[in-house]
Order: C-alpha cells, then sequence, then structure tokens
C-alpha cells in the first residue's frame, strides 16, 4: 500500500497542461500540411504524392480547381516531401461542425506549362466552430464509443484520453458501457456493411438531446478504405454528424479539442 | 513457373489438389511442421483457374514450402483440412465466401468473411468489381447453436462492447457463472482490404497495409515492404533494416506495456494500469520523435524508411529507452508486490500446451502455452539476422512457458518488453552510416512473394503477386489474430464471465486484423 503511494507520489503530475497551456508535441510531429494557395505554382505533384486522395486537381481549359479535404488528410507528409512549398505543421485543432468546413478550394488559371499563372478564387478551410450544444448538455458529458470499422488506430488514442496524461475526466466527461447513458456517440469508421445496423441501432438507443461526433480521416470521408462493396464510407452516410475530428488518427489533444470544443468550453 | 521464384528459401511446389491431403498429413507427421496459412487466387482470365496456396514451415528451417494447387473455374471445390486442423477453420471458409469455392468436408462450412445475410457475391474474384453497391441485406440472420438445459443461460454480447475496444459478437452459455461455451462472430470490420490492395499502386498500398490493424501499423507495414521488396529483387539498406528493426521493437514495447497496465486493470489495479499508461506514453512520444506519428504510420515505404535520423533524435531514443526500462521495471516490480493481483491472474484463462499446439496457436498465446514459434528468430528478416553479432545479444531469447493461463500470457508480454529494449539498445549502438532508402522504380508484373513479420501479438504473414503498372494483383494478408481466435474459446470454458475481459485482453487480438 505505502509502496503504491509512494510510486505514485514519485510519478508526479503528468497531465497535459492542454487545453489551457500548449500541447506537447515533437518538433519532427506531423499535423495538418499547410498550403500557400496564394503562391502555389503547381498542385499536380502534391496531389499526385497524395495516398488518400486529400489533394484533388481538375483541369478544364487553362482554368485549374484544386481542392483539400483535410477531412481524407492521414498526415502521411507524402505530399511535402514532393513540393516544397507545402509545409508539414503540428497543427492538430482542425474539428469542423461541417464537413465543408474541413475542405479549402483554390482556382486557378494555368499557363501554358499547366503550372498556375494565377488565383482566381479561394475558399479557405477551417470556419469557426459554433455549437451551442453545451447549453442543453450542461457541464457533465457522457460519451459511448463506437468503432463501426476502423483500423483500431483512432480507439487506441481515444483510449489514451483516460490515462493521467490526458484524464479527460478532469472536464467532468467520461466514457460509459451503454448508449443508454451517453450524450454522445463518439464514432469511427469507415462505416462497414457488417456493422451498418449496430450502428443505427446504438444511434436509436442513446437519449436525446445526443451529439454524434466523426473521428478520423475513415470515420469523416471513409479514408482509404473510401466506399466500397464492404463499407458505407464516412459515418454520415448513415447518421447526422455534429463534429468532425480529422486526422489519421487523431492525437489525443485532438480529440480533446474536437469534443471540447462541441461543448463550448474551450478556453 | 518462373515468376514463382523470388529466392532460394521460398520454394514452390505445383500438386493437384487431390493430393494436397495427403501430403498435408504426411508433411504435418513430421516434427516441427506448421500450416502457416492457405489462401486463394483468382487466375481465371490469364490461366482459366484458381489457385489455392499452402504454405508450411519446419522449425530450424528459414525457408517456407508453398504447395500451389489449381482448382478449374468449372468445378471450385477444394478438400477441407480443417477436420484435423482447426487452424485453417476460418481460413478455409474466407476462401468459400471471397471466391466461391467450396471446401468440402468443411465441420462447419457456413459464412464466416461474409456474413449470413450478405447476397450470393464472391468479391475476391477478378470479375467482382470493388465498388459494387449491394443492397440493403435482406438475408437471414446467423443462427448460434442452441443453448440447452436445465439452467443454461444464453448472454449475447456485442458487436458493440462496453468498453472501448472493437465490435465483435460473443455469444455464452453459462451455467450459473461459469461459462459452458463461447461461440464468436467476426468480420464485423471487413471492409474489403485485400481486394483494395488491387486497386491502388504499391506506394499507396504501403498506407493500406498501416491500416489493416492500426496497432500494429508499423508491423503490416514492413511486412507488406518486404514482400514487395522480394517480388521486385530491392535490397534494403543496411541502415534502414537496423531502423525498421527498432521501430519494430517500439511497437511491441508501446503495445506490450498497454496490455500489461489493461489486464491489471481488469482485475481492479487501477493504479498500475495509470502507471502503464505513461509508461507507454514515454514510448509513444519517442515514436514521434523518431517517425513523426505516435503510431509509427508513415515511416515504412518499399527500399527503406521514408525519414532518416540525426544525432538529437538518436540522443533521444537513447534517453527514452533509459527511461523506459527504468519505470518499466518499477511497474513489474508492483505489480509482482500485488498477491491479489497474481491471484485473479493464476489459473485464469487456461490453454493446455497440447489444445494450443492442436488449434495452431501463435505468438504471445502460443508462447505461453509452450508453443516455441517467433519470426524473428525463425526466419530473420530486417536486422534480426545481426543479433548475435552484437554485442551483449548471443541470440534473441524467445521467453516460453508452459501454464499457459493469463498470469504466463503477462509473463511473456514482461520477458518481451525486456528483450524489446535490449534489442532497441543494441540496434541502435551498432546503426551503419549509409542510405536510409533506395530509389524503386516500376516492380515487374507477376512476381510473387511471401513475407513474415513477428508483429507483437505474434506472426503476420504477406503474400503478394504484383500486375501491370506497379500495382498489386493479389495480396494476402494474414494477421495472427486469425489463428488465434479458437485459443479465446478454449481458455474461457469453466472461467466465470466476470473474467472474461481479463482473458480477451489477455490475447489481445485484432478484430481489423482478423476482419480485414
Amino acid at each position: 500500500m505505502f509502496k503504491i503511494l509512494e510510486k505514485t507520489l514519485k510519478a508526479g503530475i503528468v497531465t497535459t497542461p492542454y487545453p489551457n497551456g500548449e500541447a506537447k508535441i515533437s518538433a519532427h510531429g506531423r499535423g495538418m500540411p499547410e498550403f500557400d494557395l496564394r503562391n502555389w505554382a503547381d498542385a499536380r505533384p502534391a496531389a499526385d504524392a497524395c495516398p488518400s486522395g486529400a489533394i484533388a486537381v481538375s483541369d478544364s481549359g487553362n482554368s485549374r480547381r484544386v481542392t483539400i479535404d483535410y477531412g481524407r488528410c492521414i498526415l502521411c507528409g507524402e505530399c511535402a516531401a514532393a513540393d516544397p512549398t507545402v509545409r508539414m505543421t503540428q497543427k492538430f485543432d482542425s474539428a469542423a461542425a461541417h464537413r465543408e468546413d474541413l475542405v479549402s478550394i483554390a482556382e486557378y488559371t494555368l499557363n501554358s506549362r499547366g503550372t498556375h499563372e494565377r488565383l482566381d478564387a479561394i475558399q479557405q478551410a477551417g470556419r469557426k466552430l459554433h455549437l451551442e450544444i453545451h447549453r442543453v448538455l450542461g457541464r457533465s458529458l457522457a460519451i459511448r464509443e463506437v468503432d463501426a470499422g476502423s483500423c483500431n488506430g483512432c480507439e487506441l488514442e481515444i483510449i489514451a484520453l483516460n490515462n493521467p496524461l490526458y484524464d479527460i475526466e478532469r472536464f467532468g466527461i467520461h466514457f460509459v458501457a451503454s448508449p443508454r447513458h451517453a450524450d454522445m456517440l463518439l464514432v469511427t469508421g469507415p462505416v462497414t456493411r457488417n456493422m451498418e445496423m449496430a450502428l443505427r441501432k446504438t444511434y436509436d438507443a442513446t437519449p436525446d438531446p445526443k451529439v454524434v461526433v466523426a473521428v478520423g480521416a475513415c470515420g469523416i470521408s471513409g479514408g482509404l478504405f473510401g466506399t466500397n462493396y464492404a463499407t458505407c464510407g464516412g459515418v454520415d452516410r448513415v447518421l447526422p454528424v455534429d463534429v468532425y475530428i480529422p486526422g489519421c488518427p487523431p492525437r489525443p489533444e485532438a480529440l480533446l479539442h474536437g469534443i471540447l470544443m462541441a461543448l463550448g468550453r474551450l478556453p | 513457373m518462373h515468376e514463382l521464384l523470388p529466392g532460394p528459401d521460398q520454394i514452390y511446389a505445383d500438386v493437384a489438389i487431390a493430393e494436397i491431403p495427403a501430403i498435408a498429413a504426411s508433411l504435418l507427421a513430421q516434427s516441427g511442421v506448421r500450416l502457416v496459412t492457405v489462401f486463394a487466387e483468382d487466375r481465371i482470365a490469364p490461366e482459366g483457374v484458381f489457385y489455392i496456396y499452402y504454405v508450411f514451415e519446419r522449425r530450424g528451417d528459414a525457408g517456407y514450402l508453398i504447395l500451389r494447387a489449381p482448382i478449374p473455374a468449372s468445378d471450385p471445390r477444394f478438400p477441407s483440412l480443417a477436420p484435423t486442423l482447426p487452424s485453417v477453420n476460418w481460413q478455409e471458409r474466407e476462401i468459400q465466401d471471397w471466391f466461391g469455392i467450396e471446401a468440402e468436408g468443411h465441420p462447419n462450412p457456413r459464412r464466416v468473411a461474409l456474413h449470413d445475410h450478405w447476397p450470393d457475391v464472391h468479391p475476391l474474384r477478378k470479375d467482382f468489381p470493388i465498388d459494387t453497391v449491394l443492397p440493403p441485406f435482406t438475408g437471414e440472420q446467423h443462427v448460434y447453436r442452441p443453448t440447452l438445459g436445465e439452467g443454461v443461460f444464453q448472454v449475447p454480447v456485442g458487436p458493440v462492447h462496453a468498453g472501448i475496444i472493437e465490435p465483435g459478437h460473443f455469444n455464452f452459455a453459462v451455467a450459473g457463472e461459469p461459462i459452458l461455451y463461447l461461440q464468436l462472430r467476426m468480420f464485423y470490420k471487413h471492409k474489403g482490404a485485400e481486394k483494395l490492395f488491387e486497386q491502388f499502386p504499391i506506394p499507396k498500398c504501403v498506407f493500406l497495409a498501416e491500416s489493416v490493424s492500426g496497432d500494429s501499423a508499423f508491423s503490416h507495414g514492413t511486412a507488406f515492404c518486404q514482400a514487395v521488396e522480394r517480388a521486385g529483387g530491392v535490397e534494403v539498406p543496411e541502415r534502414a533494416e537496423v531502423m525498421r528493426t527498432i521501430l519494430l521493437e517500439l511497437e511491441r514495447i508501446y503495445n506490450h506495456v498497454a496490455d500489461i497496465g489493461a489486464i491489471a486493470m481488469d482485475v481492479g489495479f487501477v493504479i498500475a494500469n495509470a502507471h502503464a499508461g505513461r509508461v507507454r506514453e514515454m514510448v509513444l512520444g519517442i515514436n514521434e520523435e523518431l517517425t513523426g506519428n505516435r503510431l509509427l504510420r508513415g515511416m515504412i515505404c518499399v527500399g527503406g524508411v521514408r525519414r532518416d535520423w540525426s544525432a538529437p533524435q538518436l540522443d533521444a531514443l537513447s534517453n527514452a529507452i533509459d527511461n523506459v526500462e527504468r519505470e518499466f521495471r518499477s511497474l513489474v516490480a508492483l505489480l509482482q508486490s500485488s498477491d491479489s493481483t497474481r491471484d485473479r491472474l493464476e489459473r485464469t484463462g487456461f490453454l493446455l500446451p497440447e489444445k494450443a499446439r492442436a488449434l495452431g496457436i501463435v505468438g504471445v498465446g502460443g508462447r505461453a502455452s509452450g508453443i516455441d514459434l517467433d519470426v524473428r528468430r525463425d526466419h530473420p528478416y530486417a536486422a534480426y539476422r545481426h543479433l548475435s553479432s552484437w554485442h551483449r545479444h548471443s541470440c534473441l531469447c524467445v521467453p516460453v512457458y508452459q501454464d499457459g493461463d493469463v498470469l504466463s500470457r503477462m509473463q511473456v508480454r514482461m520477458d518481451e518488453v525486456l528483450e524489446s529494449v535490449a534489442i532497441v539498445r543494441a540496434a541502435a549502438d551498432n546503426l551503419p552510416g549509409g542510405p536510409y532508402r533506395v530509389p524503386v522504380t516500376a516492380i515487374e508484373p507477376d512476381r510473387c512473394a511471401l513475407s513474415a513479420v513477428e508483429g507483437w501479438r505474434g506472426e503476420i504473414v504477406y503474400w503478394v503477386r504484383t500486375g501491370p503498372a506497379n500495382r498489386i494483383e493479389r495480396c494476402k494478408v494474414k494477421d495472427p489474430s486469425i489463428n488465434n481466435w479458437p485459443a479465446l474459446v478454449e481458455a474461457v470454458q469453466g472461467n466465470i464471465i466476470a473474467d472474461f475481459p481479463v482473458i480477451n485482453k489477455s490475447f489481445n487480438l485484432s478484430y481489423s486484423g482478423t476482419d480485414r
């Protein structure tokens, strides 16, 4: 007993200061890539390198439309490796309330070499999340996690929310064993055909008011798996989604950010 | 079949399918021979047949023997080996479901990989487009074996569980508290991974391999890359081999530490789990420092690794591994000082060695029940063959216990963490200079190769056939979990349902790796 106490006292407090302080992330850590859309000479190398289709280029005549979907990004860094003007950042707080808020679109006029002559129009991702969920849910939140087909990567990071470093219970947020006790469904994907019915039943079993959060590139868009004979794609193909948390997987701070943002409790 | 000969230690032989049961029986009668995996391939368009492959290994022999049997498209059936070899039970049924080749004489030929209510489709056939949208399923649901007898009850659990874990269905038959038997239903997470490999160019497939089982991203990625490298004759630089070895061991450490904590948690020792969570985070921190990702994603590639390490990164590794070892030893001491924890784990969830052998169990679960298998030692890859020449390391120490209870499975993990710490240290001390990656051009089509990696759960096997335009024609993925689910069924018998979580956690199998 004393040994246990001694060890615990020796370990001290290890909890991250985030969100009241800075998240501690290695300088080598990869968060979201950053694109200089105004001065981007050519989007094709990055689009070719992107394994998940997060960067898409479509040309018609001498104009090009470049779509960057952070909801598909798996943070691999291949775009930055292929195009030195793309920079990987440590940015993780990209959660959004609307699917389109995760998408940047830039339209360019092309020159004869097929590179960008000038920027014609731009729509940047990342409008502010404006939810009022906290008013109805108060200060305590019960989460039911539903794995609807993930690779288990997102689950590892969700489980980490309970460890002493992230300690989600300090916010009065806890994971519960039944959807009947839950205010929020935290859903990972892609939603497989074999989990579709179970996911719907879980949603139906959750009392109103309730919030659905789609986690990770697969939960948002189907990720690498997309939509195929065995998967339905992202969670919003099956359920109405209130918040999207991108990443592959989203790191625990990103999950905290998305969940707290949904509750209007970010400092 | 010159295209099938990637090297002297993977020997292919063509045999008639009718001879397979006799050949398999005579091979398996020899000491130390086991059937690693069985899988199928659709070659109807180019050759007019399906192939079924049987991969054998023999203890002490670094090679694999791969028997290939053609199956005519007009008569798609093969003799089942499952009646005498339970380890292929699900793998043969996968072939039935995915290719529509009937496993004749299978003791339980029902659907497994596609659920019962699916329409009659065979998605891994080449004439089945991956983006087929199947209508809502209207077929009959799976019927579980009935639970009969006075006072015997059925307890259905899942697919959505109480904890933060993957989905699967467990159907318990209980008499009072003790479990009489357990029926499993998996493949809730089937997401078409093997079919998807056939759609992507090889560089993109690496990311798919990382997403087969997210807690084994680096092991699966490495197994895939090794198969492709072998198929294409790509020589991986020494430095990359050693870097891969370090990362494979870090993956083992972070998962084993988490499992040890979770086992403690499941018997109520919450503080031990909190400390384990702390140690695990130390490893995830160094993972991020070395690879840019906490779960080691985006690092492995065909031809080496994607990024080199600087001196400060290696210093950080050296510091971190010292801290991890110190904290881990302290955690082990804490666990071992708790008699009540030991009391709960000892003699819980028994898997007898003879049962484990009969069921073909691999990995941690196998080694805790006397099955002395470890791909790192038996079929060395990456830098494991250098272990003996590195300081202090005479050879890989593979912990094997005979007791087969939860405590043994935890003990295997504890031993392996310390062994991994020693390997990481030795590898970092012997990290050669030179390139970390070689440029890889398009791989020639129709080259086949097998690759195996000892993931932290056990033996991960990939088999690939390359296709035109730097694509994959067929990729077989075998996670150790698919062998090991029957071990769980066996181990829970006679235990109380309240101990099921800790027994399940002591195996900690991958649902996603099973279901793909």
